[in-house]
């Protein structure tokens, strides 16, 4: 754990509280039951931005607290030890950090005082393919009047279905794969020719795929300089891959400590299982795994905050390094908790379903493995 | 920090390292250096270093330190290898002032302390570490050397292997048996010997890699003195864990990465040539280089985090040593791998003429690196600490 401020500790332990006291695990469970159609509870919602969550990152005169990213990653990392569901991660971190990187003053005078204070609920559109493809963005935006017209197709776009804006990467020029042309668009959800559609994911949260059929917007609603983007969408991306790390360790350190918890507990041939070395090895590789994804992810917040120049690294480092930890441990919560671990009614389903999510979003380990090794020079 | 503190070190430095070791990068070998002058160079370099109390800075005075803070005397370390020399004095001591000594500070008596703490300090007495057997490698306690008390003192008998620079000690801490009859923990002493003696006789090990500085040395009614019995008899179980740890620790702040090396990806660039993106033409390697230098980057900021925490005061340093000492190992393990899968077959060769000299060191480091992960409690040790000692997992079962 960092050296925390005494404001971050109060934040880390009314955060750890709260979860499990207000938004644990059995409620998420209990929406998923209730076949809602609703991916959070609005009161769940409610608390955290009267919590001031949904301002962390925002500036003061917008209404928020500019804490910084390592005390909005401390709250990430409670939320995903509990699987706590809401638009916390996709709308205050990725779209406020969106806003705030790319937006100009006007912009962000309209939308992050509603970012704040919940009623507005901003996600970022930006996959078209099975894969996380920044680069190959194909769907094009173009001139039309005085603004532009969004034509195609997005999808696996969290929280798509409750935004009220899309942050929608597209192309005003060149061809899937060029870095020039990328643009970046501000858009209500219910501008006309919008057609959005729920996708029934593992981990029985909102992700949306999003139908743009003649979008018109007008120019006050491009984010950025046209054409010019890039640059700035992976600047959002990487806060949006290390903010995921964050609530990836989360996860992952619940699946942990629950898997302890019953080594410890459970006894076959008379002993209890975590007294077989076999259990035991394992259980001190995933606490080492461990250790070091928390290295890795703290070091990135911090770098963040710091704005240090090697953000791109660590924001692979980390999604890499935690996504490798989550994925082992997701597997090693069900086989060490055997036939229990299998049933719908023990959580650890939930986690292991939630755990390959995350693992594909924001590009998972081949991708930031691959862009490690560009960025460190081979 | 005392930026005052810093910069009368690094004044210090400057002013006493010897001319000719000044700006030569020179590590432990030179110690031994065939060339006179730096032979020379190192004594009186060491001979300063030790009349400051720097061998163990961080030891009181009347026991040859400085009085120093930990911060302290990484100050110091950090001075000298920006200078671009070492300290002699812990290499010259074996396992003197990194292990032995820590363990005397907090188990010896005021006579101990006064009789082998100074020389150790100066990096005058060489000591070696008597404890792993033939059949007591990871079972340590199950341990046979015998010592009796008669009237002269103890008497040693047995065989200890793996006894680093066995050949070179003035002086060995030994675990030995003192009470068959108790269990097997219960029944085990430290004892404080001298080498130069007739009771003793020491065996170069050849290994994998070729030289080594283990030994193997043999017990025949060797001799110890009554009172170079360190801690309580029948208790140096206790003794040896606490030892074991300042080993581990000493493993674990020494830095992985050699940043004057090439670095590791060049290397692939160099021996396989690239695509015309400037990726590595060997795809697969690629990626698990990558994933290699990930766990590495990983292990350093694991190893920062801790000494953050440290200062902070969150955690117990010697908890994570564990974890410390199976990352340190992977990746230098890992390392040395990838190294000789990029040279290919270049990265056979045994002797140097058609191999490079890197090339043949690259093979003789990755020979050596296997022991790794075995000394210094295996690998698999390691993990059942981090089991039992931090996970709070039930004993494996196991006799005795």
């Amino acid at each position: 754990m960092a050296v925390l401020t005494e404001e971050q500790a109060f934040i880390k332990d009314q955060a750890s509280a709260w979860v499990i006291d207000k938004a644990p695990v059995s409620s998420f469970r209990a929406l998923r039951d209730s076949k809602s159609g609703r991916a959070f509870l609005p009161q769940t919602w409610r608390a955290m931005v009267d919590m001031g969550w949904s301002g962390i990152l925002v500036p003061e005169q917008y209404g928020g607290s500019d804490l910084g990213y390592l005390t909005f990653g401390l709250i990430l990392e409670q939320l995903g030890r509990q699987l706590t569901a809401s638009p916390l991660f996709a709308s205050s971190l990725v779209g406020a950090s969106g806003l705030m990187l790319a937006g100009n003053a006007a912009q962000q005078e309209a939308l992050l005082p509603g970012v704040v204070n919940g009623t507005a609920i901003l996600a970022v559109a930006l996959d078209e393919s099975s894969r996380h493809q920044p680069e190959k963005t194909a769907f094009r935006a173009e001139k039309a009047g005085d603004g532009f017209s969004l034509n195609g197709k997005k999808t696996f776009v969290a929280e798509g279905m409750s935004a009220t804006h899309y942050v929608v990467v597209a192309r005003t020029s060149g061809d899937a794969g060029d870095v020039q042309g990328i643009s970046l668009f501000l858009v209500p959800t219910n501008a006309d020719g919008i057609e959005r559609v729920a996708l029934p994911t593992i981990d029985s949260r909102d992700y949306a795929s999003i139908l743009f059929t003649d979008v018109r917007v007008g120019s006050n609603a491009v984010l950025g300089s046209p054409g010019e983007c890039m640059p700035v969408l992976e600047d959002i991306l990487d806060r949006a891959r290390i903010g995921i790390a964050a609530e990836m360790l989360g996860t992952a350190s619940r699946a942990f400590d629950m898997t302890l918890d019953y080594l410890k507990t459970r006894e076959q041939f008379g002993k209890v299982i975590g007294s077989f070395q076999a259990l035991g090895h394992r259980a001190a590789a995933m606490f080492s795994l461990q250790e070091q994804s928390r290295s890795c992810v703290e070091a990135a917040l911090q770098a963040v905050d710091a704005g240090a120049n090697n953000v791109p690294e660590l924001a692979s480092l980390a999604k890499c390094q935690v996504g490798k930890f989550l994925f082992q441990m997701s597997n090693e919560l069900i086989q060490i908790h055997g036939g229990i671990g299998m049933t719908d009614e023990f959580d650890a389903g939930l986690y292991l379903k939630r755990a390959r999510v995350l693992e594909a979003s924001f590009g998972n380990r081949a991708y930031h493995r691959h862009r490690y090794a560009k960025l460190m020079g081979f | 920090m005392t930026g005052a503190f810093e910069i009368s070190v690094r004044d210090w430095v400057a002013s006493n390292l010897p001319e000719a070791l000044v700006g030569v990068r020179i590590d432990m070998y030179g110690v031994e250096s065939e060339n006179r002058e730096v032979r020379d160079a190192f004594e009186l370099w060491r001979a300063r270093l030790a009349a400051q109390g720097w061998g163990a800075p961080t030891w009181p005075r009347e026991y040859g330190g400085a009085g120093l803070t930990d911060a302290e005397a990484k100050v110091i370390s950090r001075a000298i290898a920006k200078s671009g020399s070492m300290n002699p004095i812990s290499y010259l001591s074996g396992m003197g002032v990194t292990m032995v000594g820590p363990t005397l500070l907090e188990y010896g008596d005021a006579e101990q302390k006064a009789r082998h703490l100074p020389a150790m300090a100066r990096g005058e007495v060489r000591w070696c570490l008597g404890l792993s057997e033939p059949n007591a490698g990871s079972d340590l306690a199950s341990l046979n050397t015998s010592a009796e008390l008669d009237a002269q003192g103890w008497v040693l008998n047995g065989q200890k292997t793996w006894t680093s620079g066995a050949d070179k000690s003035q002086w060995c801490g030994a675990l030995v048996r003192t009470d068959r009859s108790a269990a097997k923990r219960d029944g085990i002493s430290f004892l404080m010997l001298e080498m130069n003696q007739p009771g003793i006789e020491t065996r170069p090990i050849r290994l994998i890699a070729g030289e080594s500085p283990f030994c193997e040395t043999f017990f025949t009614n060797a001799r110890a003195r009554k009172d170079d019995l360190l801690g309580e008899l029948n208790h140096g179980w206790s003794v040896i864990k606490r030892l074991l740890q300042h080993e581990r620790q000493s493993q674990t702040n020494a830095p992985v990465s050699n940043t004057t090396a090439e670095r590791l990806q060049d290397v692939a660039k160099r021996y396989l040539g690239t695509n015309v993106d400037g990726t590595l033409s060997d795809m697969d390697l690629r990626s698990r280089l990558a994933d290699h230098l990930m766990d590495t980057a990983a292990h350093e900021l694991t190893i920062a985090r801790i000494m953050t925490d440290a200062r902070g005061g969150n955690v117990e340093v010697s908890a994570t040593a564990s974890i410390l000492k199976n990352s340190a190992t992977d990746v230098a393990q890992g390392h040395s791998e990838l190294l000789l899968e990029i040279m290919g077959n270049q990265g056979l060769g045994w002797e140097h003429g058609e191999y490079s000299e890197g090339e043949a060191r690259a093979v003789r480091e990755w020979l050596g690196g296997k022991a790794m992960s075995i000394y210094g409690g295996s690998y698999e040790v390691q993990k059942n600490i981090i089991a039992k000692n931090i996970l709070g997992l039930p004993e494996t079962t196991q006799k005795g």
